[in-house]
């Protein structure tokens, strides 16, 4: 299998890096909105494993977790191996907390992201100095294993995270959980010109990214831009409104965020 | 070596270590770091003592069982009356050593998570005490079960935060006050309630704790002369039993059994019973046993007693069972509070709920044991906070009319 993060190294900046949870509300619809996601432009689909204790998650991504009750980490992959039979072409990144994935298994895992696929893995609660083994692994069987590092990471650790990152770096531009904000860490611009220094492959920023004007401000400091509960949320709200249509009404929106366009029904 | 552990990576065997979003990793290696200085300064060790004795009421006595050991007909029981300290239980031991490190940090706010409310109060009481911002997360269940403290919490000029995720219990709290610390970092100490928590928590709170076995030690000796042959706690996140059994770690002779929550029968599944039935994973930022389903969810715990209520345990105790240092059993919720009425009864003391099951398997075991041996029971903390649950619960069996 060739790993899709190689494409990213060309791929116009920004890129739009939306993260999802598999299964919310159901698996169905988790292929559709992922197959919309990438008509608009996605660069890489972060799917997220719903989580009974996600310590990083704000209350949006809580809640997605609560409506895809029932889904596991080895069904999530098994989808994205049904994700790519219709159509998806993305690197898709599989965003585990860590006590699934170990009761799942790593042999398990890396048998998994081969037969369907799967691209990357990232475990917000595995920190560097925990994840060495897991780090050779995912490299040893070309799986990209995406790394974090926070405003309140040195600059000694942001340099060695930065040398062993692989796929792209995934900076926090905020403390505390994932949700929307209006305004990011003071330390935000530091840390991506000093992480874009140590490292040679994408900075992508992500956590609590909501409008098209952050999007923008976000795209001009580094390669990509994460967006998980703002399109969530929105996916959700317009799932329960009965007057609108799912897949246009949705379209609309991610358009507005990523290009700018406006919508009438958005 | 029992007592070696954690190692620099903060493990105790294969358990322990540090599983944290990357935000707060700064913060664990800052608090790390201002542990082993506080720890080696006179000064604060100092400070540490005297705000024991003067304002806890350290030590605390051991007191002999005499009608309660006469009852059962077997070895002589002792109880470390752990429910003799400021605001009853032996959390204020923590919550004093932790506060005191913030203000040595130079940190003003305190965040911290309560399950029975005792550490909420003991957290509220240090930090009215030594001038910090006190903020408590409490699940919405405890906050019904335990008002009493909740009211005294207020009384103590924290804030009481309700938190209405998962079961709304223990766990929930310390996942909201560890999200809210990660959003705080930069000026705010979380103070931990149990042995538990990422590196170096475990270690910290248990080193805090380690005086209820080290006074144990002393006065048993005194008394009985030698150790005794038996020492009894009670295990939610473990941190009464781990400050109880660490000085005796090493004293291979001395029998050490921790007791965790039966609930209403293992074979219910509505137990948090973690050691006895659980598998190895992660919870709050250690890997340790905990229950959990097959895929890896968090099973919800249920125990009469708030302060038991955990899925998961100190990593510590992971390890000293795994090694079988330590032999961890059960107690349910009737077991315990039949033991809650006997020693009231008997000795004109009432517990709290979660230390009657320590004093139920206490019993269990005096009864096979010889006249002349002696069996320490840790009293973590007293039965005040839980007058209304248990009231509910007998009046509805008639005995109290
Ligand atoms: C009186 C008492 N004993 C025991 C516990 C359980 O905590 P640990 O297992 O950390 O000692 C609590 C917790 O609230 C408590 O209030």
């Amino acid at each position: 299998m060739n790993n899709r993060f190689q494409t990213l190294k060309n791929a116009p900046k920004p890129m739009f890096i939306p993260f999802i949870m598999a299964g919310d509300p159901s698996p169905e619809d988790t292929i559709e909105t992922a197959l919309l996601l990438q008509e608009e432009g996605a660069d890489v689909l972060e799917l997220g494993i719903p989580y009974s204790d996600p310590l990083a998650d704000g209350p949006v991504i809580q809640e997605a977790a609560k409506r895809a009750k029932g889904m596991t980490i080895g069904k999530a992959m098994i989808l994205v191996g049904e994700m790519r039979k219709r159509g998806l072409d993305i690197p898709v990144l599989i965003f585990t907390y860590i006590n699934p994935f170990l009761k799942l298994g790593e042999d398990r895992f890396f048998q998994l992201a081969k037969e369907n696929d799967v691209d990357g893995l990232l475990i917000p609660d595995l920190p560097f100095e925990e994840s060495h083994s897991l780090r050779g692994r995912c490299r040893a069987e070309e799986i990209s294993f995406i790394s974090l590092v926070a405003p309140t990471t040195s600059r000694e650790r942001l340099f060695r995270i930065a040398e062993e990152a692989q796929g792209f770096l995934y900076c926090v531009s905020s403390l505390g959980v994932t949700g929307e904000r209006s305004d990011f860490h003071p330390e935000t611009k530091r840390l991506l010109q000093e992480a874009k220094s140590y490292t040679t492959i994408p900075v992508a920023l992500g956590f609590g990214i909501s409008t098209r004007q952050q999007f923008v401000d976000v795209g001009e400091l580094c390669d990509g831009v994460i967006i998980g509960s703002s399109l969530i949320k929105k996916a959700h709200e317009i799932r329960i409104d009965p007057t609108l249509e799912f897949g246009s009404s949705f379209k609309a929106y991610v358009s507005s965020l990523v290009n700018g366009e406006q919508h009438v029904n958005s | 070596m029992h007592t070696v552990y954690p190692d620099e990576k903060g493990r105790f065997g294969q358990f322990g270590g540090r599983y944290v979003p990357e935000t707060l990793m700064f913060a664990l290696e800052e608090l790390e770091e201002a542990f082993q200085k506080a720890m080696e300064d006179n000064t604060f060790q100092e400070q540490l003592n005297k705000e024991l004795t003067l304002y806890s009421g350290r030590p605390t006595p051991l007191t002999f069982a005499e009608n309660t050991t006469k009852r059962f007909g077997g070895a002589k029981i002792y109880l470390k009356r752990e429910d003799l300290n400021h605001t009853g239980a032996h959390k204020i031991n923590n919550a004093i050593g932790q506060v005191l490190l913030a203000k040595r940090m130079n940190k003003t706010k305190v965040v911290a998570e309560t399950g029975a409310g005792q550490h909420g109060v003991a957290v509220a009481t240090a930090c009215a005490r030594y001038g910090l911002s006190c903020k408590v997360f409490m699940g919405q269940e405890d906050i019904a079960r335990q008002s009493l403290n909740v009211f005294r919490m207020k009384l103590l000029g924290a804030e009481v935060v309700s938190v209405t995720s998962g079961s709304k219990t223990l766990k929930d709290a310390t996942n909201e006050a560890i999200r809210y610390w990660a959003g705080a970092v930069q000026d705010t100490f979380y103070c931990i309630g149990s042995v538990v928590g990422p590196h170096p928590y475990p270690r910290i709170v248990r080193d805090f704790q380690r005086i209820i076995g080290l006074e144990t030690k002393e006065q048993f000796n005194e008394y009985e002369g030698g150790a005794p042959e038996t020492v009894i706690a009670c295990v939610g996140g473990g941190s009464n039993a781990m400050g109880m059994f660490h000085p005796f770690l090493e004293d291979e002779e001395v029998e050490l059994i921790g007791v965790e929550a039966g609930g209403l029968g293992l074979e219910t599944g509505k137990h948090a019973a973690s050691i006895t039935t659980g598998s190895i994973g992660v919870l709050h930022g250690s890997m340790t046993f905990l229950n959990q389903d097959e895929s890896g969810q968090i099973l919800e715990p249920y125990s009469i007693s708030a302060g038991l209520d955990y899925p998961g345990v100190g990593p510590e105790h992971s390890h000293l069972a795994a090694t079988k240092r330590v032999t961890y059993k059960t107690i349910t919720d009737a077991e315990a509070l039949e033991a809650l009425k006997i020693l009231s009864e008997e000795e004109g003391i009432l517990p709290a709920i979660e230390s009657a099951h320590a004093l139920a398997q206490a019993f269990e075991e005096a009864v096979n044991q010889p006249e002349h041996t002696s069996i320490v029971v840790c009293l973590s903390g007293r039965g005040d906070k839980d007058v209304s649950t248990i009231m509910n619960l007998l009046e509805e069996d008639g005995s109290y009319e």
